[in-house]
């Protein structure tokens, strides 16, 4: 057990490395420090400012280690993101580390509730489609599944914000207060729109996996010794569906820490996906390729857990 | 060559190309009966995923002249689409509430009273021609980042899964590194990096979309190379090029069309989201939405502008999903469970 979870984080760690390198390329080399710099400046900044400019944000040496051995930007870049150490944004000079520290609570704020609530909600209407598989319940299941998937979360968002919020004012339109009395107010509706965008394409997910386990010959055995329709789903195919589940809730970790990017901006949640459209807007390089690099790594973490969680719920998974 | 010239070739190109792959499934008993039977399943979806294709190719078809610019010497010497000779004339001032008479605000006349069938918009173009200007988007993202990523995924899928060893290593390593990066921040750090052209967002689109395709690909390939005639083949001498050519590839046909079609929804969603972003492509339903937004907080509402597009978009892709379902059920029930 503990040789593989060693192994398995030793990979995770090959592929963080390449994760870095492949930022690299496109940071330091599609986009290069002057392209960066002219974004900053304006595109008639004149050769000495961008230059300055360089000098300011650490830009301005070589990129490869063949280039110069000592002081190259690629290694400093491997060395800055593996301590965490991740310097300044471009755009306003805050330290990142700060700003990912503040946003993080907002950013938890929010999905957590939407991905606790979310996800008993859509793994428990799937089981209701799978209990009438093959009956106008589930085809009606499915038709509402993919109407609810091809709306765009722009049209969930304005059309929540529009109803709910300016007709109804059940809910402020948009807007942020962490102190515990309030904070619900602001976060109902990006939390309700949130699961209610996402719904469709997981309960559509779920059957599939739930009606993959019912036609088993083990719930077949089930019923023959005459076991109740809600047993067998709860006790023979929920816990035989337990690995897709948990492979869904495990990568969904990532996520619940680096927010997301729609909800947050439109409601106004200064977490973490606002700041990353902050500095998409503000052509802040060095904030976005930290944030990039913040969720792959979480993202490789769950990815171990997954691994060994695996274990855990499923004897039949050796590990290998 | 300029760039509605273009348009034109690759039009007709693909116009061939779809006679003849008509052709091919008619000489093919299996095609041919399983697309008879996803013709019985879902003959509205498909009427409207037509639809929307003749959109699509009456406004990639460009020529100079032959329409009556007046004064307008610039606009006479620009190529037009059918489409937009269609909407030649329907140019208003400023906003006008679906086959009104009059102006939105103000009630000054029309030039064409009660013809725009969703109002226009602040500096008074046709909304209906808006939103079918973003049908050839929708489908040229959908369509060229799957002309990328598809022949990409085939390439490495099908080398990692069928020759194993050090080249699965190679691409097993590269997916797991472009997998575990947030997708959305991927594609935007692409975007940004390499500048917001059409072609260029279709690129991080394939970048982002590939990955899940190309497992797919490994792993059917990993079992396909295990069957009985591909070793029969190996067993008699034909070559690894030949095998893969004749052996693995048609078998993977189902898969390519599946994928095709249900991963054509998630991008043109993702480009709704990129548009809000502000590195959207240009013309596009999300940017329409993206514009339209501010409209809701007028009073009185202008609401036919995002009405247009989110009906265009929604109805789009509800037609490429339900005929992706039955395509899906009838090609394939069992190895595919797409993630959500």
């Amino acid at each position: 057990m503990l040789a593989y979870v060693i192994r398995r984080l030793s990979y995770g760690g090959v592929v963080v490395l390449g994760v870095l390198f492949f930022l690299f390329v496109v940071f330091f080399w599609v986009a290069t420090p002057d392209d960066i710099a002219r974004r900053a400046l304006g595109e008639k900044a004149p050769p000495e400012a961008i230059e300055q400019w360089k000098i300011n944000h650490g830009y301005d040496r070589p990129l490869w280690p063949w280039q110069s051995l000592e002081d190259n930007m690629l290694f400093s870049h491997y060395e800055s993101m593996l301590t965490f150490d991740f310097g300044r944004s471009d755009a306003d000079d805050v330290p990142i580390l700060e700003k990912i520290r503040t946003g993080a609570g907002p950013s938890l704020a929010l999905t957590v509730p939407m991905f606790l609530l979310g996800l008993p909600l859509s793994v428990m209407l799937s089981l209701v489609v799978a209990v009438f598989r093959e009956t106008y319940v589930d085809r009606m299941g499915v038709v509402l599944c993919v109407l609810g998937m091809s709306v765009s979360i722009l049209l969930y968002i304005i059309g929540a914000q529009f109803l709910i919020a300016k007709l109804l004012r059940w809910f402020p339109i948009s807007g942020f207060d962490p102190s515990p009395q309030v904070v619900m107010r602001f976060l109902s509706l990006p939390i309700l729109v949130g699961i209610v965008s996402s719904i469709g394409s997981n309960v559509r997910f779920y059957r599939t996996v739930f009606l993959e386990e019912v036609h088993r010959d083990f719930v077949r055995t089930a019923r023959a010794k005459g076991c109740g329709e809600a047993r067998i789903m709860a006790r023979h195919v929920l816990r035989n569906a337990m690995i897709p589940i948990l492979t869904q809730v495990v990568i969904a970790i990532p996520f619940l820490f680096t927010g997301s990017l729609v909800l947050e901006s439109f409601f106004g949640i200064p977490g973490l996906g606002a700041l990353t459209v902050e500095a998409i807007q503000g052509n802040d390089f060095a904030t976005l390729r930290t944030m990039v690099f913040v969720g792959a790594l979480l993202f490789v973490v769950a990815q171990v857990l997954t691994d060994v969680s695996y274990s855990l719920a499923d004897p039949r998974v050796r590990l290998e | 060559m300029e760039a509605w010239v273009i348009s034109n070739i690759v039009t007709s190109l693909l116009l061939v190309s779809s006679v003849l792959v008509v052709l091919a499934v008619r000489r093919s008993r299996m095609w041919s009966e399983a697309m008879g039977s996803l013709w019985k399943r879902r003959p509205i979806a498909i009427g409207v995923v037509a639809f929307y294709l003749a959109i699509g190719i009456l406004d990639s078809i460009y020529w100079v002249g032959g329409i009556n610019a007046g004064e307008d010497v610039v606009s006479a010497h620009e190529a037009k689409s059918v489409i937009d000779r269609l909407f030649a004339d329907s140019r208003e001032r400023s906003y006008s509430a679906p086959l009104a008479d009059v102006e939105f605000y103000g009630s000054a006349p029309l030039e064409n009273p009660g013809w725009h069938l969703m109002g226009t918009d602040l500096i008074g173009r046709d909304v209906v021609y808006l939103a079918m200007k973003g049908v050839r988007v929708a489908l040229l993202i959908g369509g060229l980042t799957s002309l990328i990523a598809i022949p990409l995924s085939l390439l490495f899928g099908i080398s990692a899964g069928y020759f194993g060893g050090r080249v699965d290593d190679v691409v097993f390593f590269v997916m797991s590194t472009l997998a575990s990066m947030p997708t959305l921040l991927l594609l935007i750090a692409l975007i940004m990096a390499m500048g917001r052209s059409t072609v260029s967002i279709c690129i991080a689109l394939a970048v982002t979309s590939w990955v899940g395709f190309c497992r797919l690909v490994r792993g059917e390939t990993l079992k396909l190379r295990e069957q009985d005639y591909v070793q029969a083949a190996r067993a008699l001498g034909v070559s690894e090029l030949q095998i893969i050519l004749r052996h693995i590839l048609p078998n993977l046909a189902h898969l390519v069309i599946i994928t095709f079609v249900l991963t054509f929804s998630g991008l043109v969603l993702s480009e709704a989201v990129l548009a809000w972003l502000g590195v959207g492509v240009d013309g596009s339903w999300g940017q329409m939405i993206d514009q339209a937004r501010s409209e809701l907080s007028r009073d009185p509402v202008v609401w036919w502008n995002i009405a247009a597009a989110g009906l265009s978009l929604f109805g789009l892709l509800l037609a490429v999903n339900m005929v992706g379902d039955a395509i899906r059920d009838i090609l394939d029930p069992r190895t595919l469970r797409e993630s959500p």
